[in-house]
């Protein structure tokens, strides 16, 4: 079972993957439009990269309620559970 | 008594002769853009890629540019008009349900008696008749078959729509396939999708007439971008796999030129080696659906970017949903 950290780091890869953002910067509480600058088209291909990744489903309403990284590594844990 | 019916027999191969385009005339830059719609240079630039579109100036049709793109992929195709035995016309812009836009094409460009008809394949109708032209070489159909896609994207466009409205351009692409002795069109990877035909359309014609309005074009962005970037990456690789070709043999990528973001995404999933030359004519054309390859393919030979003979990778993909995909040479 992956911690919390481990989801973290690996969805911080996925972010600088796809937008290019430092996966220093991906952080629990940051919000991935006003603080890491993700917008709607990267926030796609980064669900699908997650659902790639960790072996999870997240369909579409649930992925626009994820405005945070913390929001999106806790879905990836409750979907892994 | 089954008698024994004769078959046609074509050319063993076919392959693109020439190409030729014809843009809209009126340059519209992302400052104009916004003028009718509440947008930014920036984020349309940051979202799709697009610096100016083309738009057709009033004196435009669907007809009068398919006959210049069809003249001009003629000319280079050193084929004699008298040659060709086949129009196929890829639009969702002729404004008829019959006669078909290819009939008039054809008319228009003195061919005599081809057989002639439209494809209804939205932004994959190009590489559709791509297939089909290669299909009726090699059985015997026809000899040379003229392959048009052409649009008028900005007389189906939702201005109220600040989601799409910026998206579009207007143009058409013509190419002459014909005989060759070596394959010149690789397989034809393809497929459509109608329980998602609900996430790109234009309006029910009847339906927006009766309520007094213009049918234009509808998107559920996100998903499109979706479906593109993963499933349409997948379809991509398949083409030059069916083509037997490794990614370092390729030399041109031309997508259909919907989004630079798909096209960026597509290239993140195919790994294709640095050498390879990736068509960004949406910068300066906008997304002109069945237009956009044979456009796309006549830009980067004539900026020198690709050369004739050169392997190339095209694939259109769109309403439908539909696609289609294959390798060529390029004249």
């Amino acid at each position: 079972m992956a911690t919390t950290e481990e989801i973290r780091a690996q969805l911080a890869d996925i972010v600088n993957d796809v937008a290019g953002v430092d996966q220093a910067d991906v952080q629990l509480e940051k919000n991935f439009v006003d603080d890491l600058d993700v917008d709607s088209l990267s926030m796609v291909e980064i669900i699908y990269a997650c659902e790639e990744a960790f072996g999870v489903s997240i369909p579409d309403e649930d992925a626009k309620d994820l405005k945070s990284v913390g929001d999106a590594v806790s879905y990836i844990e409750r979907a892994q559970a | 008594m089954s008698a024994t019916i004769k078959a046609s027999q074509g050319a063993p191969y076919s392959r693109i002769y020439g190409v030729g385009g014809e843009r809209g005339n009126r340059v519209v830059s992302n400052a104009e853009m916004c003028t009718i719609i509440d947008s930014s240079d920036e984020w349309i630039q940051q979202r799709t890629g697009i610096v100016e579109r083309r738009w057709a100036t009033e004196d435009q049709t669907p007809l009068s540019m398919s006959l210049v793109a069809g003249r001009k992929a003629i000319e280079r195709s050193g084929v004699d008009p008298s040659q060709i035995d086949g129009v196929l016309v890829a639009t969702g812009s002729h404004t008829q349900q019959f006669p078909s836009l290819a009939v008039s094409v054809a008319a228009g460009l003195g061919l005599k008696d081809p057989a002639a008809t439209d494809l209804s394949s939205a932004c994959a109708g190009f590489c559709y008749g791509l297939s089909l032209a290669d299909s009726m070489v090699r059985t015997g159909s026809a000899k040379y078959v003229l392959v048009v896609g052409v649009e008028i994207l900005s007389r189906q466009t939702d201005f109220t729509d600040r989601g799409t409205a910026f998206l579009f351009g207007d143009g058409a692409g013509a190419v002459v396939v014909g005989p060759s002795e070596s394959p010149g069109i690789g397989p034809v990877v393809w497929g459509s999708d109608g329980d998602a035909a609900d996430v790109i359309w234009t309006d029910e014609w009847n339906a927006a007439l009766e309520a007094g309005k213009k049918p234009v074009i509808h998107m559920e962005g996100n998903k499109v971008f979706r479906w593109a970037t993963t499933f349409i990456a997948e379809k991509t690789a398949e083409a030059l796999e069916a083509a037997g070709l490794a990614p370092e043999e390729l030399d041109v990528f031309i997508p259909h030129q919907a989004n630079n973001r798909i096209t960026d995404s597509m290239l993140r999933r195919m790994h294709l080696p640095e050498s390879v030359v990736i068509s960004r004519d949406i910068r300066q054309m906008g997304n002109s659906s069945a237009a956009s390859i044979p456009i796309a393919m006549e830009a980067l030979l004539e900026s020198g970017e690709a050369k004739s003979g050169d392997t190339a990778l095209v694939i259109g993909f769109g309403a439908g949903l539909v696609y289609a995909g294959q390798v060529v040479l390029l004249p």
